[in-house]
């Protein structure tokens, strides 16, 4: 392997997990005040509205297919389907939608 | 002790289901990544290399778009330190989450702490187990890497449309962990859409990280004194 990539991949590595692992690792030892708690606690929905948008936009070069492959999923989310079926009929509607136009 | 064993197993094999929806979602986006590490003239192990020791999907794109253009490592290695500040956040939240563990133990599964496997155990029910969290990154892993290696012997192979089109199943895995919740509770709706309001907003300016971890705080502090309530319970 090229030395330059070695070093690449290693502090990607290192940057990488360390984020991941700190807070994790450690914030036990700290006291965490109720109030961070409670927005702690607002972050995993936070976190996924900003992951879906305005990235989702830009999953297919058409914007308009997108939108229409988001719409899939969020109807069929809405209607209850199971992960998958979500997951699987989106690309199916892009699919359909690239075969056809 | 062995009633002890038989539930995290029981919590592992839980895990690895919850995660293959991830494992769906990885493969488009290893596949591509491995396709490109190819293109952009890395050998194979250098690409395999890459996906076993990051583990980070959208830092691993810009390295190569990086190294395509002849940056420098220090360049490579800071960029995706900004594009993965966020997951800073996100193990302070899955903390709060997780049941009690040796810091030891948490340190090794932290490694397989990707946005998706943050999204698919912070959207589970109650205290999550070690044993399922493990369980979780344990298959998105699997996936990542496999279909790297996958990508880069035949991800040319793969009709055109059918890469185009999956490129939208990790989105709709975070719409299909959001909308159930967004269901639950009339706080949640207004979360997410403000985040994802400021963000498009906010990525107008500064690197894609940096955005998402701020929309991320200032939605989720902003709630707590705009309704002032208890958190999401």
């Amino acid at each position: 392997m090229n030395m330059t990539m070695l070093v690449i991949i290693a502090g990607m590595a290192i940057v990488t997990y360390i984020p991941r692992m700190l807070p994790l690792t450690f914030m036990d030892s700290l006291p965490i005040p109720p109030w961070l708690q409670a927005i702690l606690k607002n972050v995993p929905y936070a976190a996924l509205g900003a992951l879906i948008f305005p990235g989702i936009l830009t999953a297919h070069e058409n914007v308009l297919f997108s939108l229409i492959g988001a719409l899939t999923a969020i109807t069929a989310a809405y209607l209850g389907a199971n992960l998958i079926i979500v997951v699987l009929s989106s690309i199916l509607m892009l699919m359909t939608l690239t075969l056809i136009f | 002790m062995s009633s002890i064993l038989t539930q995290e197993k029981t919590e592992f094999s839980r895990g690895l289901l919850a995660g293959t929806s991830i494992a769906i979602g990885y493969l488009p986006a290893a596949i591509t990544f491995g396709l490109l590490a190819k293109g952009t003239g890395l050998s194979f192990f250098e690409s395999m290399a890459m996906s076993m020791f990051v583990f980070a999907g959208a830092a691993q794109y810009m390295a190569l778009n990086l190294i395509a253009i002849g940056t420098g490592a220090f360049e490579i290695i800071f960029t995706t330190f900004i594009v993965n500040i966020r997951h800073l956040l996100m193990s302070a939240s899955v903390n709060e989450k997780v049941e009690n563990a040796h810091p030891l133990t948490k340190a090794i599964y932290s490694f397989g702490l990707t946005d998706e496997v943050f999204a698919v155990t912070s959207t589970q029910e109650g205290k999550v187990k070690t044993g399922f969290i493990i369980g979780v990154a344990v298959m998105a892993y699997a996936s990542w890497v496999l279909n790297t290696g996958v990508g880069y012997l035949m991800g040319s192979a793969l009709p055109q449309s059918l890469q185009e089109s999956m490129a939208i199943a990790l989105y709709a895995m975070f719409i299909a962990l959001l909308i159930p919740s967004l269901k639950k509770q009339r706080k949640i709706v207004w979360l997410a859409i403000s985040a994802a309001i400021l963000n498009s907003f906010l990525s107008l300016f500064i690197p894609s990280g940096w955005s998402i971890i701020l929309a991320t705080l200032i939605a989720s502090t902003a709630i707590e004194y705009i309704r002032p309530k208890k958190g999401v319970s």
